[in-house]
């Protein structure tokens, strides 16, 4: 690729630059030199982004970078942005009282939007994305509040959780009727049916007759003298269309059986009062709430 | 910005001049083909004054244009309190596009595509039927570095003087028209860069933070880059730009054709060139007089006499000079003209020239920017002020009441594109028995008003809940539903289908 090889192109009239592949050559349309000089210039500014900003993978590590920047750092900053940038909803939540909020559209809009997000990160996991529940973790959606479905009881459950390590903790205790042996398998099946036939499912109205007299001796205290429930003891109606661990009989059985008591963690020492205040905010606005 | 010397510097009775009375000029084309170096020193174009009518239309185009990109951010229009009421405001924290009478929001991002679509194919359609007229005339590169070449000139004359000014040895007066040469160019480029930003935010309230230091750091940052793009392109790289970076040059061969009207040097008139004695014949010889004042006006330093290259702007001062040189000696105008190459291989045989403006490639350019304008036309008139979207939870899909009757979730979204507080009532149909409740709203869900401020979404949660009695008339696990929206102001109605759920069996 000497000089020599250079050769006047007739077409053009342009002088070739004297390289060739396969005889193929190239014109000499002559690149200009500030861009060759702009060019050096970028891996100049190359090296010196090297030396100012991380760069290299290392065994063990990176390098830093003399600058020290780190997009974890701008992620913290832009956090701690949000945040402050959120301070004045926050505040003002943590001073309206939650039967208050609702009256304030923004205030309820910003509430709202962080209990969802609150909620995703912290409930979702047992309740479901939609809150929807599961066999065992009750459907938050639905009308049917065991331990009461205002918006102060949602937040005090959601503080204080259910049969939880806290002083307040909401707690009841369905006996092991099976499993400590309080009732004869006969009488758990009488009891059983007699449930059942509360809501009309019963099949054996002579058992459902027995079962009525052990359901007033030993249920009655907590699920109420007709089985409507009592809310302050956290006694599930046994009368309604929704049951947390389902109304086949073999599952009214089980309950009796091996009695029941979910547990739901306080959360007032893992989350703050505004984002507790959120979450019932949105809870309660999940349709269920009286 | 006067000339401080005449068109064409009268030297008669000279060796060297190309007719009595007409100097040559002296000056090579910046491309001039042979023997070059693999990396290219830039040859600094002296462009001379030219005078005539492209050089007017020019004036006008840029002092249009220019009018234009300053006053525009200016300009109100009254959106009611709650907006703001300037003309043509791109607000990006807000995510809105202002434009007079049109607001788009993001999601209407496709009036902005349409409008790119539009502007490239009335491009495609200018190149084929008049080659680069927009970059001749109404490219920014082109009209700045005009504007520039003009202040250039008011410092430190034409062409001549320029020249002599780079070979004299530095003294007071030359520091002195330098300094001042760039600084007016730093000038223009920051009041380019600060027209830019106040399409950004309000101008009015922008002009008065940024001159009190109190604007935006991103109005700064946007400002300085604007203003030393300016400088530094329309200042001082100028036609580097249009050859090196430009990828449209590149791109308008494949738009061009024989009929395109382009600026050509008429060679079957201007051949054979020579210089002109006194005296001597115009018989046997071209019109051209070989004075290359073609060439000393050219911004980018080219000989057009050498046929259509790529560095061409199409600028057509080169038409201007020529025609100047004609009338002084004597011969027709036009040897440099806009023609086309059919034209020009008529007139070589004695044949007129021939406009052929309406064949395919043009019409089908203007058959579809027809097509694209119309559909958005269509789309624009029939762009809503009010759009409900309803969107049906999927989880869960339903929800058991405990008094045996099923509920159903929705989010009701209404996107009021109006400039006041508007307010709706929203009401359910096709369910028997069916109860509305919205979140927020205490009682029946239909007595609700619910309001959205201007120009904003508000989202709703509604519930729509069929108790068991009602339940039995619901023959499908999924049966379909209506909601209603009306605009409580003018009672117009929206509607919007939905399916409402419930369990099997």
């Amino acid at each position: 690729m000497s000089d020599n090889h250079k050769e006047l192109d007739e077409a053009t009239g342009v002088h070739t630059t004297g390289h060739e592949w396969d005889g193929i050559k190239e014109l000499n349309n002559p690149l200009p030199k500030w861009w060759l000089y702009s060019f050096y210039a970028c891996i100049v500014w190359g090296i010196g982004y090297m030396i100012a900003y991380p760069a290299w993978p290392l065994l063990d590590g990176y390098t830093k970078g003399m600058l020290g920047y780190s997009q974890r750092a701008v992620v913290m900053s832009e956090v701690a942005l949000a945040k402050k940038a959120q301070s004045k909803f926050r505040d003002e939540l943590a001073k309206t009282s939650i039967e208050k909020i609702k009256t304030k559209p923004e205030l309820l809009r910003f509430a709202m939007a962080g209990g969802k997000a609150a909620f995703g990160d912290n409930c979702a996991p047992c309740h479901g994305r939609g809150a929807q529940g599961s066999k065992g973790y009750p459907n938050l959606n639905d009308d049917d509040w065991l331990w009461g479905g205002k918006i102060t009881d949602i937040q005090y459950t959601i503080r204080h959780g259910i049969r939880a390590a806290d002083e307040d903790t909401r707690s009841n205790d369905m006996p092991k009727f099976g499993v400590e042996e309080l009732l004869e398998p006969a009488q758990i099946n009488e009891a059983a049916e007699y449930v059942l036939s509360l809501s009309g499912k019963s099949k054996d109205a002579a058992a459902a007759a027995k079962g009525k007299v052990i359901f007033e001796e030993q249920c009655a205290a907590c699920h109420g003298d007709n089985g409507q429930g009592l809310q302050e003891m956290g006694g599930p109606t046994l009368r309604d269309a929704i049951w947390l661990y389902g109304r086949s009989k073999a599952d009214v059985v089980k309950s009796i059986e091996t009695g029941r008591g979910g547990i739901m963690p306080a959360w007032a020492t893992r989350l703050d009062e505004v984002t507790i205040k959120s979450l019932a905010v949105y809870v309660h606005s999940l349709g269920g709430g009286t | 910005m006067e000339a401080k010397e005449a068109f064409i510097t009268p030297l008669p009775g000279r060796a060297s001049d190309a007719a009595p009375g007409v100097a040559t000029i002296d000056v090579e084309a910046v491309n001039t083909k042979g023997e070059r170096a693999l990396f290219a020193s830039r040859k600094k174009v002296y462009a001379k004054r030219a005078k005539g009518t492209f050089r007017n239309i020019k004036w006008a185009v840029m002092i249009v244009s220019l009018a234009v990109y300053y006053i525009l951010p200016w300009l109100r229009w009254d959106r009611g309190p709650a907006l703001p009421d300037q003309a043509i405001l791109l607000d990006f924290p807000n995510a809105r596009f202002f434009f007079f009478f049109l607001e788009i929001w993001p999601q209407e991002f496709y009036y902005i595509t349409g409008l790119l679509v539009l502007a490239a194919l009335a491009l495609f359609l200018t190149t084929s039927v008049a080659g680069r007229a927009w970059c001749g005339y109404t490219c920014p590169q082109t009209v700045w570095t005009d504007l520039m070449i003009a202040l250039e000139r008011f410092w430190q004359g034409d062409r001549n003087a320029r020249m002599r000014l780079d070979k004299a040895p530095w003294s007071v007066s030359k520091i002195y028209k330098k300094v001042m040469t760039h600084l007016s160019w730093m000038l223009v480029g920051l009041l380019t860069g600060g027209a830019m930003v106040l399409y950004f935010r309000d101008a009015p309230t922008l002009m008065g933070e940024l001159v009190t230091g109190t604007a935006p750091a991103i109005a700064y940052i946007f400002l300085g880059i604007f203003s030393f793009t300016t400088y530094l392109l329309g200042g001082i790289a100028r036609e580097q730009v249009c050859i090196y970076m430009c990828p449209w040059p590149r791109i308008q061969g494949a738009l061009i054709d024989k009929d395109s009207m382009l600026v050509t040097y008429r060679d079957f008139r201007g051949e054979p060139r020579a210089k002109k004695k006194k005296g001597e014949s115009w018989d046997n010889r071209g019109d051209c007089i070989d004075c290359k004042a073609c060439i000393a006006v050219c911004p980018v330093g080219i000989d057009i006499r050498n046929g259509p290259q790529l560095e061409c702007i199409q600028c057509a001062l080169c038409i201007d000079a020529c025609n100047d040189i004609m009338k002084k000696v004597g011969r027709p105008q036009n040897l440099i003209t806009y023609e086309n190459f059919t034209s020009i291989e008529a007139e070589q045989r004695g044949g007129k020239p021939k406009l052929n403006l309406f064949r395919a490639r043009n019409v089908i350019y203007l058959g579809l920017m027809m097509l694209v304008g119309g559909l958005m036309l269509a789309a624009l008139l029939q762009r809503s002020v009010l759009d409900v979207n309803v969107l049906r939870d999927r989880n869960p899909l339903y929800v058991q009441l405990s008094g045996g009757g099923v509920r159903n979730g929705y989010t009701l979204k209404i996107l009021n594109k109006l400039y006041d507080t508007r307010s709706y009532k929203l009401t359910v149909e096709g369910l028997k028995r069916a109860k509305l409740k919205i979140v927020g709203y205490d009682g029946d869900g239909s007595k609700a008003v619910l309001s959205v401020v201007p120009d904003d979404l508000r989202e709703f949660r509604v519930f729509v809940s069929v108790d068991e009695t009602g339940l039995e008339a619901v023959k499908s696990e999924s049966a379909p539903i209506t909601f209603v929206v009306e605009d409580l102001d003018d009672g117009k109605q929206t509607r919007r289908d939905s399916t409402f759920r419930r369990p099997a069996g």
